[in-house]
């Protein structure tokens, strides 16, 4: 089976993010950056389908030159090479460019199946999955708790609000993942010293053939107009339980009139 | 009067709340249309005409029930094609956000997640980064599809027609791949939905125990809120994940949160801290969760929970 897995690097959570001033798109250098942590997830299935049925798990990232460090990361846990999709014409492009640019990619390089956390940290959109699946024609199976696959039909666990859908499609497809799916596994250290040996593709937007119309900033159908820091919340009330703590609750619940 | 186009979120019995909430927003800019899929819309209609729909745009084939989201992205791209609407409102939710991806490609939209209200000319101010950072958006390119946060707006009363219009629509064969073979619901009970109660009590590690989440319960139902809980507790298999608040579980923005044995950890945090108010019960001085609260209590939750249902109790009785 041949498997695309889409990662994105991101600002980690831990680290203050923030929005640039000249343009308002995503302060890339003020962050530590790292795999999108459902991304990792993603991986991880990717992986264990190729273990259990064969084939080649191949990491697809669009980023600028510095999420090869992050691809790097993904071909130490195990993946077998990756294609980065780079170029400064892709810039601030937003999910609408992004999809065309990766599905044009990927119709390039062909798959059975493509595999995507459900959401990234950064954008937070979810909507990339979809917009991935409507592009290419494909089904999509998103928010998998739970994958199987035979090599041509797929099942999943579509997960939801009054608990879960059994979903079935045929390859190839589109699935997204949430964390629940797996627990991802950690780069062994001769994973990393192969990964180094990895090939790894960089395609620029000539290479791949997207249209330039398409994306980047200039190009992006929304736009911010502009941005602020939510002010801090206010202190509030602490108190230690001196055998009264529950009353004390109480009393707070009923003077904001929630009792 | 240009048409907004609002897609109703329904169980085929009950309309959800946001539902209501769109439609509340969409009579500033238009004529508010819902888009009904499948069965319900007749029992619907007098509570949608109580909001101020103008209209119900009806479509009732069972392919939007035994498809995932595609036939409903279709329909949607089919009435914006034939009625043009000022634009399309959608809740924020799993499903939403998956409609309005889709039909963004269909129609070549621009597309405007999280919204948490709109200006008069529909530049929409959004949350990113879990809440920390507020900005404003606006699509420049085709019918801005803006899909809106549970919660954020408060729906209120006005008169509508409701007139149901049925749409026929051949759903092609490209929409209809991916199928549903079962549908599995896990019971919650009588309690309102996560992401509409205006109070979630939510509980962590702290809490122990499957077992021991009744008591988390407990303190819901004496304030009629929903049950929420940290990814801890979803992963230990003590509560479904259904119920998981956070970057990878429900947002919620609740008028009050109450966090019982969660340490606070900035995914958690991603998911609730747009909450009106925060309460905590946390026995560690030191978690990171305090900095959210409005009040805190630093002890034992077994021992602060149980007295604080019984004082609820006593007051409410
Ligand atoms: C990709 C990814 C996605 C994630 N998504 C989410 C998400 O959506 N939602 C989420 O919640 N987490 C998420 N997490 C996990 C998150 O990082 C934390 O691990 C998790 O939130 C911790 O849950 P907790 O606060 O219940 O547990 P802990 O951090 O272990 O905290 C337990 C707390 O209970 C307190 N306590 C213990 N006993 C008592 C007692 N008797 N009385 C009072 N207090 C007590 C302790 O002081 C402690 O503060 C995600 C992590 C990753 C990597
Ligand atoms: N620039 C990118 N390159 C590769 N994959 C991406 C990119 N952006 C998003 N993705 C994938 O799409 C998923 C959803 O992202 P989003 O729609 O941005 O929230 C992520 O979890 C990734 O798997």
């Amino acid at each position: 089976m041949n498997i695309v897995v889409c990662i994105k690097q991101v600002p980690d959570t831990w680290s203050e993010r923030t929005l640039k001033a000249s343009d308002s798109t995503l302060d890339r250098d003020a962050a530590d950056a790292i795999i999108n942590e459902l991304d990792e997830y993603a991986i991880e299935e990717g992986l264990r389908l190729v273990e259990a049925h064969g084939g080649e798990v191949t990491i697809l990232s669009m980023g600028p030159e510095r999420a090869a460090e992050s691809i790097r990361k993904a071909l130490s846990m195990g993946a077998d090479k990756a294609v980065h999709l780079v170029d400064d014409a892709l810039a601030g492009s937003d999910a609408l460019g992004t999809s065309a640019a990766i599905a044009q990619v990927l119709g390039q390089i062909g798959f059975d199946l493509v595999i995507l956390g459900c959401e990234s940290t950064d954008a937070r959109t979810g909507v990339l999955p979809a917009m991935l699946a409507e592009r290419l024609g494909v089904p999509q199976l998103s928010y998998a708790s739970r994958v199987e696959t035979d090599g041509s039909a797929i099942a999943i666990d579509r997960q939801a609000d009054y608990g879960y859908d059994r979903v079935q499609a045929t390859l190839p497809a589109v699935v997204s993942v949430v964390e629940k799916i797996n627990e991802p596994r950690y780069p062994s250290f001769k994973g990393i010293m192969a990964a180094k040996k990895k090939p790894v593709q960089t395609m620029s937007v000539a290479d791949a053939g997207i249209d330039p119309a398409q994306v980047g900033l200039a190009n992006a159908a929304c736009e911010v107009v502009s941005f602020a820091k939510r002010p801090p919340r206010q202190a509030g009330t602490i108190v230690a339980d001196e055998g009264d703590g529950g009353a004390k609750a109480a009393e707070f619940l009923a003077s904001r009139k929630f009792i | 009067m240009a048409e907004i186009l609002v897609l109703a979120e329904h169980d085929g019995e009950a309309v959800k709340k946001v539902t209501f909430e769109l439609v509340t927003l969409a009579r500033r800019f238009g004529d508010p249309a819902v888009v009904w899929t499948g069965p319900g819309a007749q029992a619907a209609q007098s509570r949608l005409a109580e909001y101020g729909a103008a209209k119900i745009y009806l479509a009732e084939g069972a392919e939007f029930d035994e498809y995932v989201v595609a036939p409903k992205a279709e329909l949607l791209a089919d009435l914006v094609a034939s009625h043009d609407p000022a634009a399309v409102l959608l809740a924020s939710t799993a499903e939403g956000k998956e409609v309005g991806g889709r039909l963004a490609v269909k129609i070549g939209s621009g597309i405007l997640t999280d919204v948490v209200g709109l200006a008069d000319d529909l530049t929409a101010e959004q949350l990113i980064f879990g809440g920390a950072i507020n900005v404003s958006a606006r699509v420049r390119t085709g019918t801005p599809i803006i899909t809106v946060r549970p919660n954020a707006i408060s729906p209120e009363p006005a008169s509508g027609e409701a007139v149901i219009e049925p749409v026929s629509l051949t759903v092609s064969d490209g929409a209809k791949q991916a199928r549903i073979l079962e549908r599995v619901v896990q019971q919650r009970g009588a309690r309102p939905e996560l992401t509409e109660a205006s109070i979630v009590v939510s509980g962590g590690r702290g809490v122990g125990s499957a077992d021991n989440m009744a008591l988390i319960e407990k303190l819901a139902d004496s304030l009629g809120a929903a049950v929420g809980a940290s990814r801890a507790v979803t992963d230990a298999g003590w509560y479904p994940h259904q119920f998981q608040v956070g970057q990878t579980g429900k947002t919620v923005s609740p008028q009050l949160y109450v966090a019982v044995g969660i340490s606070g950890a900035i995914q958690h945090r991603a998911g609730m801290q747009t909450s009106k108010t925060i309460m905590v019960v946390n026995k560690d001085p030191e978690a990171p969760i305090f900095e959210l609260a409005d009040f805190g209590v630093v002890g034992d939750l077994f021992k602060v929970v149980p007295q604080l249902v019984e004082e609820i109790e006593k007051r409410t009785s």
